[in-house]
């Protein structure tokens, strides 16, 4: 079932119109053999079993690991809409490193009343541990994730900001090499904006935000749960690309509030630490004391100023979905502008005529569990059995203050290579934006994700969505 | 009433252990009704001790060892003069919004049958006062003290089930029933002077605390049933018992450990309390 959906290549899906930016990728779809394609996508997924980028999928018990399947039709933007997007999250982060900064210190837009105070207040995310903590630069979110859809020719939503530790960046990177080796004629006919400084920028970015010392190069390192988590290739990955030490938590200590890596030539003292660990694990001494993940004083050299932690600790107060809801007039209070990028309009069940509604209209909404992520927890109304429907509305009646609905929103489709053939498909898109002391980087594009079933508008590799390679097309086309 | 403490934790490791980091909790402030006149942290092993605060205010040690230690006792002793206050708390540091004491935590999360409870306790005519008088009753009533069945990771629900558990026990299920009615509540560790007398005790206590309006902060001792008295010591809070414990450590290696409380409290002598007697 596809609703009426923008389509990135047609502009109206079945149109015969092509638009711009697809114009030559069209003529390469129709002058390219199908047995072309399909060696040429045999080839990716062996470029990708070597390389080994694979994703490990929780409660899944046919097999722990396997491969993001990748689809070969790039998803192309245009310089301008690019352009656009660009300046809209730019004014986003900006708006919530300034939010975040806020409500652990002043908290002046808690008493302008722009945000309820409990629901900052009685959020676990909201970390008391950093109230009033000087955190270095005063940047919060050094790496966003923002999941942007795109609902028509010239309308982007927000989906997510993603302010934790946002992964899919090695798919990015992957992705774009892959398609430079499988077709590097594309890459001759178009002028696609590179995306390989990503790696460069990451570390320009980490090293802005090093708390302020001596002469000496800050020291940078990743730091990762370990082999076990999902995102494990990426953070050796991103370590390698970055020249930097990837570090278990036995591999760092703190002595005096300072923070050592423990190196063959002795210790090396760390000053900004990539971490790709949630909050909770980070210090047992600090939150959870089962976490063996942890590095204990951790939080004590953070708030002493010696060490700089990406992304900050607290962040995640501004992934609730319920917080999320707020963002427009979050933009406008710090930024003093309109937000450039729309927010989707959102029911918050913990307000009894929302609930109402939402609880009548189970079967338009797409109902998200406030604190769930990754697609789990979430109901898509249209495409959802009455018995699904049902079992749903028992719990948010249960514990309304737990969801959120939004419309469900037709995100636009994009060419993509099915058991049929080429066929539309929904698509969405995460950039990453990167917030130094200098500068906020974006590189052009970031990652598209695929829903590879006909009609299914669930995009997470978590629930069998795919990517492709995306194109910021300089000059026009 | 002027209380003399001494309380000694003393951790046996199985090996020598390493890098051992502890956080310590163990030292109270003044507000009124306690005043401390004297307090000091003595660690049984060569190494650092720092002090700071948390972000709930409570005075926070840092020791760090140097060497490797299989046995390491941690001493806090000191005095603290009582007076009777009707266990409501006034000109404490209070740095966390009030409003964050209604967060729900793993150990203080109220089940449905903590919520049921917690709905049975609610005064007739909503006053906040009554209706934790209520509540410390019931829960001292639901919950009959035993060693045995619970350990410091036992959640609210769970001791609830069981009807029984300990001080720590009792104060989470208290905690989270009237969280559930929508009263901000919080968690005490201290010491207390055993309505027995002086007696060599195996742990620190814990009560509860509860926010009322026009009054402030109340405390509540679910297991001697009672609002804190002059033999009350209050000592850190937070919003369950993982954030106010007495202690927090670390280490590498070592193996297995054992730890082992012996705490006294006892009247000061020449304190005001014996010359009543």
């Amino acid at each position: 079932m596809l609703i009426d959906s923008f389509d990135e290549m047609n502009g109206r899906p079945g149109s015969a119109e092509v638009r711009p930016p697809y114009a030559s990728l069209r003529k390469w779809l129709d002058d390219t053999s199908a047995e072309t394609f399909d060696a040429r996508r045999d080839q990716a997924e062996h470029f990708f079993r070597r390389v080994g980028i694979t994703f490990a999928v929780y409660g899944d018990n046919e097999s722990s690991e396997r491969l993001i399947p990748f689809d070969v039709i790039p998803r192309v933007l245009m310089k301008s809409e690019w352009d656009f997007l660009e300046r809209g999250l730019k004014q986003r982060v900006t708006a919530l490193n300034a939010f975040l900064a806020d409500i652990y210190g002043p908290q002046e837009c808690l008493r302008a009343g722009i945000v309820p105070s409990d629901l900052i207040f009685q959020n676990p995310q909201y970390r008391l541990e950093m109230k009033d903590v000087a955190v270095p630069h005063n940047i919060y979110v050094h790496i966003a994730g923002v999941d942007v859809v795109r609902v028509g020719e010239n309308d982007f939503y927000v989906l997510e900001d993603n302010a934790r530790t946002p992964s899919g960046v090695s798919y990015m990177l992957e992705n774009r090499e892959v398609m430079m080796r499988l077709f590097p004629e594309l890459f001759m006919s178009h002028r696609v904006a590179p995306v390989e400084n990503y790696p460069d920028a990451l570390l320009a970015t980490l090293r802005s935000v090093a708390p302020i010392r001596q002469s000496r190069d800050a020291v940078v390192t990743l730091l990762t749960p370990g082999r076990y988590n999902s995102a494990y290739y990426e953070h050796s990955f991103l370590a390698d690309k970055l020249g930097v030490e990837l570090v278990e938590a036995s591999d760092l200590f703190v002595k005096d509030d300072v923070v050592y890596m423990r190196t063959t030539q002795g210790p090396t003292q760390v000053d900004v630490i990539y971490r790709r660990i949630d909050d909770d694990f980070i210090d047992p001494l600090a939150f959870r004391p089962d976490s063996v993940l942890g590095v204990p004083g951790l939080i004590n050299a953070y708030k002493a100023g010696n060490v700089t932690l990406a992304n900050a600790i607290g962040t995640g107060i501004s992934d609730d979905k319920a917080v999320y809801t707020y963002m427009p007039d979050i933009v406008r209070f710090f930024t003093g502008q309109e937000p450039l990028l729309q927010n989707v309009p959102t029911w918050r069940c913990r307000e009894p005529d929302s609930l109402s509604y939402v609880l009548d209209n189970l079967g338009e909404l797409v109902v998200k569990e406030v604190a769930g992520s990754g697609g789990y927890g979430m109901l898509v109304g249209p495409h959802a059995t009455k018995a699904e429907i049902e079992d749903f509305a028992r719990k948010i009646r249960h514990s309304p203050e737990g969801f959120i609905a939004q419309p469900t929103l037709s995100l636009s489709t994009c060419p993509t290579f099915a058991a049929s053939g080429v066929a539309p498909r929904h698509v969405d898109l995460r950039p990453f934006v990167l917030s130094g002391s200098d500068e906020i980087r974006i590189v052009p594009g970031g990652l598209t994700r695929v829903a590879l079933k006909e009609g299914s508008l669930v995009v997470n590799s978590s629930q069998g969505g795919g990517t492709k390679d995306t194109w910021v097309l300089d000059g026009g086309s | 009433m002027r209380l003399q403490i001494t309380h000694e934790t003393r951790y046996t490791y199985e090996q020598p252990a390493r890098s051992i980091m502890q956080i310590l909790r163990l030292t109270p402030r003044n507000h009124d009704g306690q005043h401390v006149v004297r307090w000091r942290i003595e660690p049984g092993a060569e190494g650092k001790l720092t002090s700071g605060s948390d972000h709930f205010g409570n005075i926070v040690h840092v020791f760090s060892a140097d060497e490797s230690v299989q046995d390491l006792a941690i001493v806090a002793v000191g005095e603290v003069e009582t007076s009777d206050v009707a266990g409501i708390v006034r000109q404490a540091v209070e740095r966390v919004p009030d409003g964050c004491y209604l967060r729900s935590t793993i150990s203080t999360e109220a089940d449905e049958a903590i919520r049921a409870f917690a709905e049975k306790q609610r005064d007739g005519a909503g006053r906040t006062l009554p209706t934790l008088h209520n509540l410390m009753e019931a829960v001292h009533g639901a919950i009959r003290f035993d060693r045995d069945p619970t350990s410091t990771s036992t959640t609210a629900a769970e001791a609830f089930a069981l009807g029984l558990g300990v001080c720590q026990d009792l104060s989470h299920v208290f905690i989270a029933a009237a969280r559930h009615l929508g009263i901000p509540a919080r968690y005490v560790s201290g010491y207390v002077l055993p309505p027995e007398g002086v007696v060599m005790q195996q742990a620190g206590h814990a009560w509860a605390e509860g926010l009322v309006p026009d009054l402030g902060w109340v405390g509540f001792d679910p297991t001697h049933l009672t609002c804190p008295t002059p033999s009350h010591v209050r000592v850190a809070i937070g919003l369950d018992s993982s954030e106010a414990a007495p202690i927090r450590g670390s280490r590498r290696g070592g193996g297995g450990e054992t730890m082992a409380v012996r705490l006294t409290v006892e009247p000061a002598p020449g304190g005001q309390y014996q010359r009543q007697e």
